[in-house]
């Protein structure tokens, strides 16, 4: 049976992770609001890209640019943004269960893909597809260098015609409980986003003079786009991570608790069994001797 | 009617530097710096790697900012421009700047077949920009210096 020592050492053992748990709780909860906030402060560029790239497209009548080029999907790449690390709940999961049902679904084409994040890689490695390239430990701090690097590779090959169509699987951040899995098409560039309150604005056209031929600007501006998306997605994905690990941690703490009461509950218990033991030898060895 | 002044914002993707209202700006574009004035035809152009300065309400003081590549959209009330990145000139660090240059001008000298001469030109001439910049700044906070 166990003694009350071994009872006070589980305690103590659950309370330490308990700490543990509420500390990373804490760092998580810091994470994502700086997460966020790198989140806010990207918009208004994209916002900005999306509107000159949009203005442009439409003053050309048939834009011709390799990233808009549609060929049949015959070889298909998907980069899957992932997390460094584990302790985030079913985050890592789920963004892999989502990039496999994808490639499920296009079976029998060509696949290949560039994961993002360690837990990512690990696991589309080990299912055997064929990695382009890895990006691992980018995720701490998304700069845009990598979201770059990652685009420059990207529009390469499709530029070169090696592959048919991009797509990004990530986690979208919508608020901390509800992740929001989204796999996206980058290329080739579709319809460019807008969102209603620049389409409003956007209504009374303007006659721009181009210093530039509109081709070349056209030319310039796609790969920018494409570097905003993946940055966006980048984005949204560590704080996403984030969030996971925050409420993960916050349920892990509050399951040491309950342990903890339990465990309490139980020593107490054995104790008082313990007591009243005692009790009992010494009064019916009293009555002996009487 | 004229508009009286321009409002001038500067982004760049990791953030949004500057809103503000100017009378003037000048342009690093790809072909020339570019003068803008209140009232400005529309225009869509490449930027360069520059300086770029404007005059604010008050009319007298100029302030510059490094910029490296982007583009600009002027509207006759409005100047966007998109860079991929931008330093105010408080922000730059003259030292590093300048171990910077010194690092393009030894990889630019250098015989090494293997240099990437497109970036080591590139990077020369974003610290030539970036020290450019820094120093006005340092001239108007230490006269003499």
């Amino acid at each position: 049976m166990a003694t009350l020592l071994d009872f006070r050492r589980r305690i103590r053992s659950v309370k330490n992770t308990q700490q543990i748990t509420r500390a990373m709780k804490f760092v998580a909860a810091a994470r994502l609001r700086r997460a966020q906030e790198a989140a806010i402060a990207a918009r208004p560029y994209a916002k900005e890209l999306a509107r000159m790239l949009r203005s442009i497209m439409s003053r050309i009548d048939e834009p011709q640019h390799s990233l808009l080029a549609h060929r049949p999907e015959e070889r298909i790449l998907a980069i899957v943004l992932t997390g460094e690390r584990g302790l985030a709940g079913a985050f890592n999961a789920n963004i892999l269960r989502k990039a496999h049902d994808f490639f499920r679904a296009n079976k029998g084409k060509k696949l290949s893909t560039i994961p993002v994040g360690k837990k990512g890689r690990d696991s589309l490695k080990k299912a055997g597809f064929s990695l382009i390239a890895e990006y691992v430990n980018v995720l701490a701090r998304v700069d845009f260098a990598t979201a770059r690097e990652i685009a420059l590779l990207v529009t390469d090959l499709y530029a070169k015609e090696e592959i048919d169509s991009v797509y990004i699987v990530f986690s979208e951040f919508k608020t901390v409980m509800t992740p929001n899995l989204v796999v996206t098409k980058l290329l080739p560039v579709e319809a460019i986003r807008a969102d209603e309150e620049s389409a409003e604005k956007e209504s009374a056209q303007v006659d721009y003079i181009y210093e530039q031929p509109e081709e070349q600007l056209l030319g310039k501006l796609l790969p920018r786009y494409i570097e905003t998306q993946i940055l966006r997605a980048m984005l949204e994905s560590s704080a996403a991570e984030h969030a996971a690990r925050m409420t993960a941690m916050e349920s892990a703490t509050k399951n040491a608790g309950d342990v903890i009461d339990a465990l309490t509950l139980h020593m107490n218990k054995v104790r008082q069994a313990a007591i009243t033991k005692e009790i009992i030898e010494i009064v019916s060895g009293a009555s002996y001797g009487a | 009617m004229l508009p009286e002044a321009i409002e001038l914002v500067i982004v760049t993707p990791e953030r949004q530097l500057l809103r503000e209202k100017a009378v003037e700006v000048q342009l690093p574009g790809e072909g020339g710096y570019l003068g803008v004035l209140p009232g400005h035809a529309p225009l869509i152009t490449e930027l360069g790697i520059g300086e770029l300065s404007y005059h604010d309400l008050g009319g007298k003081e100029s302030a510059h900012l490094a910029i490296v590549r982007g583009f600009a959209e002027v509207l006759s009330d409005r100047v966007t421009v998109l860079a991929e990145t931008a330093e105010r000139a408080e922000e730059i660090d003259l030292q590093r700047a300048k171990d910077a240059l010194a690092r393009a001008e030894q990889r630019l000298a250098s015989s090494d077949p293997n240099i990437d001469w497109d970036r080591a030109n590139i990077a020369l001439q974003r610290a030539l920009i970036r020290i450019q910049v820094g120093t006005k700044k340092r001239s108007a906070l230490v006269p003499g210096a």
